[in-house]
Order: C-alpha cells, then sequence, then structure tokens
C-alpha cells in the first residue's frame, strides 16, 4: 500500500518535475510507439482494407491468417529482427541494431497484424452498404479502399489506438531489439521492467502511472474526436 | 417533353437468377426502349428489386443474357437509385462531385454539374451540409441529384419514396417527372400504386420471378389481364 502510494507521489513530482533523463524515457516511448503506429497504419490499413473488399481464392485463408497473427508472440519478433539486424544477418550493413529504428521495426512488425485485422473488419462491415451505390457508379473494389477508408476515418481511430497501445505495451522485443540502453533505447516499459528488478519498486510504478495517462489522454481524445465527428457528419 | 436519347435498346433474354435454390428471376424476358417510364410492379418476394439489379448490371445472371443496343457490354451512361439513399461521408455536394470524379469528370465542369444537380432537387441551400445528417427525404434526393449529375441515358429506381413522408414522396416524384422530361429514361419499382399510375406509362408485373403481363399504364389499374395482377391489385397478394 505504501509502495502504491509513494508511487503517485513520484509520478506527480516525475510528471510536474523537470528530470531530463525522465522526460527523455517518455518522448522516446512516444516517439517510438506514434512512428511504429504510423508504418504500421500506413500498410494495414490499406491491407486490411483490400482484402475486405476483394473476392480473390483463398481469401479466407488469408483472414484467418491475418487474424491469427494477432497474437504474435513478441520476444519471437524481436529475435527475428535482432537475426536480421544483427551484424552477421542480412540486414547488418545497415548498422542500426540497438538503435531507436530496431525497436520501430520490430514494433510495426508486432502492430501491422493488429491493424491490417481490425481495418478489414472494420472495413468490410461497412462494404456491406456501400458496396451496391459504389459499384452502381463505376467504382472498382479495389478504388472502392481509399474510399472507404477516408470514410470510415473516425471509426478507424479506434484502430490507429489499438495499434499505439499494442507499441507503447511492448517490452519483449524492445528489449531484445533495442538492449535498453540509456539515454539511447530505454523507453518506459523497459524502464519499468529494469527498475522492478532493481527492486525500485516506486519509480516503476511511477513510470506505470505515467504510461496509463499518456494511453488514457490519448484515449480520451480520439473519443472527443469520434463523438464530435459522428455528430457533425451523421 | 424530350424524348429520351435515341433508342435504350435494353434486352432481356431468358434472363435466371438463383439464390441457392431459390429462383429470384426464372426467365425473364423483357424489352425496354426506354421511350416510356416503367414502373416494375408485383408482390414482395417477386423479384422486382433483383431484376433492377440484373438490368442494372449489379447482378450477373446465371443463364440468359443482357444486351444493350445489341451489345453485351454494360454501358457507363446509367445510374441508379436504391431504396436507402447511401451517402458518403462528406457533405451533399461533395458526394454528387464523387460520382462526377469516378466517371472522369473533372474540374469547374465537375462542380458545376455538381451544383447544376442540387438545383433541379432544390437543395442548393444544403450544398455544404454532412450528407448523412439531412433528412430521409433530402438524401434521397441527393441520391437522385447524383444519379442525374451523371446524365445517364436511364436511371433505374428501386422503391424511390418507401419511407418517405408524403412531402418528401412528392418532391422525388417531381425530380423524376423532370429527369424523365429531360430525355433520361426511367425505370423503377415501387409498391406505392398511386406513384406507379402517375409517374408511368408502361407497367411490368412480376410474380414468382417471371414476368406476368407488360401492360399500358392506363389499362393495367382498370382491367389487368392476368389473374395474379388482378388479385394484387385487389390486396389479396402479399
Amino acid at each position: 500500500m505504501r509502495d502504491i502510494a509513494a508511487s503517485f507521489t513520484l509520478a506527480l513530482g516525475l510528471a510536474t518535475g523537470g528530470d531530463p533523463q525522465f522526460w527523455g524515457i517518455v518522448e522516446l516511448s512516444l516517439a517510438v510507439s506514434i512512428a511504429s503506429a504510423f508504418a504500421a497504419c500506413a500498410l494495414g490499413m490499406p491491407l486490411g482494407a483490400l482484402v475486405a473488399v476483394k473476392e480473390f481464392p483463398g481469401r479466407r485463408a488469408v483472414v484467418v491468417v491475418m487474424n491469427s497473427l494477432f497474437g504474435l508472440p513478441s520476444v519471437v519478433v524481436g529475435l527475428v529482427v535482432y537475426l536480421l539486424l544483427s551484424r552477421a544477418g542480412p540486414l547488418g550493413a545497415w548498422g542500426i541494431l540497438f538503435t531507436p529504428p530496431a525497436i520501430v521495426i520490430a514494433q510495426s512488425i508486432l502492430v501491422l497484424p493488429v491493424v491490417a485485422a481490425l481495418a478489414r473488419q472494420f472495413v468490410e462491415d461497412a462494404w456491406r452498404g456501400y458496396r451496391e451505390q459504389l459499384t452502381s457508379l463505376g467504382v472498382s473494389a479495389t478504388r472502392a479502399v481509399p474510399t472507404l477508408l477516408w470514410d470510415l476515418r473516425y471509426s478507424l481511430l479506434t484502430v490507429v489506438l489499438a495499434g499505439l497501445g499494442r507499441a507503447t505495451s511492448e517490452v519483449g522485443a524492445v528489449m531484445i531489439v533495442g538492449g535498453n540502453i540509456d539515454g539511447v533505447t530505454r523507453v518506459m516499459t523497459t524502464a519499468i521492467a529494469l527498475e522492478t528488478s532493481k527492486g525500485n519498486l516506486p519509480l516503476a510504478l511511477g513510470l506505470g502511472v505515467v504510461l496509463l495517462t499518456v494511453v488514457l489522454v490519448l484515449n480520451a481524445g480520439a473519443y472527443a474526436v469520434r463523438e464530435w465527428s459522428m455528430k457533425r457528419h451523421g | 417533353m424530350a424524348s429520351p436519347r435515341a433508342g435504350l435498346g435494353l434486352e432481356a433474354r431468358a434472363i435466371r437468377v438463383r439464390f441457392g435454390e431459390l429462383a429470384a428471376l426464372d426467365g425473364v424476358d423483357l424489352v425496354l426502349d426506354g421511350a416510356q417510364p416503367v414502373a416494375i410492379l408485383g408482390p414482395n418476394g417477386a423479384g422486382k428489386s433483383v431484376l433492377l439489379r440484373t438490368l442494372h448490371g449489379l447482378i450477373a445472371p446465371d443463364e440468359g443474357e443482357i444486351r444493350w443496343a445489341g451489345s453485351t457490354e454494360r454501358p457507363r451512361d446509367q445510374a441508379m437509385v436504391f431504396q436507402r439513399a447511401v451517402m458518403l461521408r462528406r457533405s451533399a455536394l461533395a458526394n454528387i462531385e464523387y460520382a462526377l470524379a469516378v466517371n472522369g469528370i473533372e474540374g469547374t465542369e465537375r462542380r458545376d454539374r455538381a451544383h447544376e444537380a442540387l438545383a433541379r432537387a432544390r437543395l442548393s441551400h444544403l450544398a455544404s451540409r454532412p450528407a448523412r445528417a439531412l433528412s430521409g427525404g433530402e438524401q434521397q434526393r441527393v441520391a437522385l441529384a447524383r444519379a442525374w449529375a451523371l446524365r445517364p441515358r436511364v436511371v433505374f429506381l428501386d422503391e424511390p419514396t418507401a419511407s418517405l413522408d408524403p412531402g418528401a414522396a412528392a418532391e422525388v416524384e417531381r425530380l423524376m417527372a423532370e429527369m424523365r422530361a429531360a430525355g433520361t429514361a426511367i425505370v423503377f419499382t415501387t409498391h406505392h400504386l398511386g406513384l406507379a399510375r402517375r409517374a408511368s406509362s408502361d407497367i411490368v408485373f412480376l410474380d414468382h420471378g417471371r414476368v406476368v403481363e407488360r401492360t399500358p399504364a392506363d389499362s393495367f389499374f382498370t382491367a389487368p389481364r392476368s389473374k395474379q395482377a388482378a388479385e394484387y391489385l385487389q390486396g389479396e397478394l402479399p
């Protein structure tokens, strides 16, 4: 109980104080998570939408695989990305292992199936209502993809948030490809893991409270935007 | 009244459409020259909407063929208005502009045609309003304006006044008449016999996926040739 109370006090102190090390961790966490979510959305949303609207042989199998990848084990992804980026690996020449770009790559791979699967579901549901009208206007299924993504933009905010949530909460893969290097690749989740292992529970909990607050604020903002837009655009 | 652009030449030959075991259309033969507005009537489940979608090209027949002036290629200069208007999440004007854009109409012509269509639908004052925030009747008029903006040779309308209040239905009917007057061929389904009587010259009566009779509207309502149509008009068919 004392730890929990202390953690909230510490979290408040950290959030209001100007500790550059703490804010550096928060900033890096947000930067890599937003970059990962952005990359995954840029690729995953059109991919999911395309699977939703196109008829092709093996489509059901693709949907099953997409949904299964939802539960992709993060340490396995971390390990594969590590092997690819390690000096002896095929992408070793890039020299980005244990840097933030490596974290972005690993997180993007983890977020991609989440975004693609959820986008597919949203678009498929909408496509049932739009299909006849768009086809009647002469819009092909492929051409309907950007139209549907734009029309569902407010609903798809939920997908973006799910992707962002997946990225910000990631530990295993980030630890493997980032190395949790202080001031370079230490993010909130890996810092929490480290402080917990050191027995510094108030700091770990404090970081956790800050992490939760960030996620809460993002969700509240997205919810407000969605509500406003639904009222305005129907 | 302007005459429709020459010869629609729409022929449906021995059309069969099945959904599993159900034969939605069972050997439909129909020729539409577009000279007169045509109402497709029939009880629930007769196949009216399926026939309209098949003629428009949204449903591919399992058997038979649709020919347009002798060709099996579906022409682009046709449009369809659905029972429930599907509006994109953008303004009324942008909905019409979108339809024009995907049909290759660009620049100022696109904007001018969209404004003109809205004006014909008497909806210019709602141009910038989100289309989905409009009433059902207004949305249906935007859908008609969208169809009209494409300047199609023929417009297929599926139950265009269903679920609309009398005022909104009258506006839709007025628009249909104006489209017709401007030379667009009109083919529609309806359960509103008043609309069919006023807005069509020819009645195609369907039952169980077959064309039971095709009769000029004047005589259909007073002396239908088939027993099914007579029962339908008396309210005995569902």
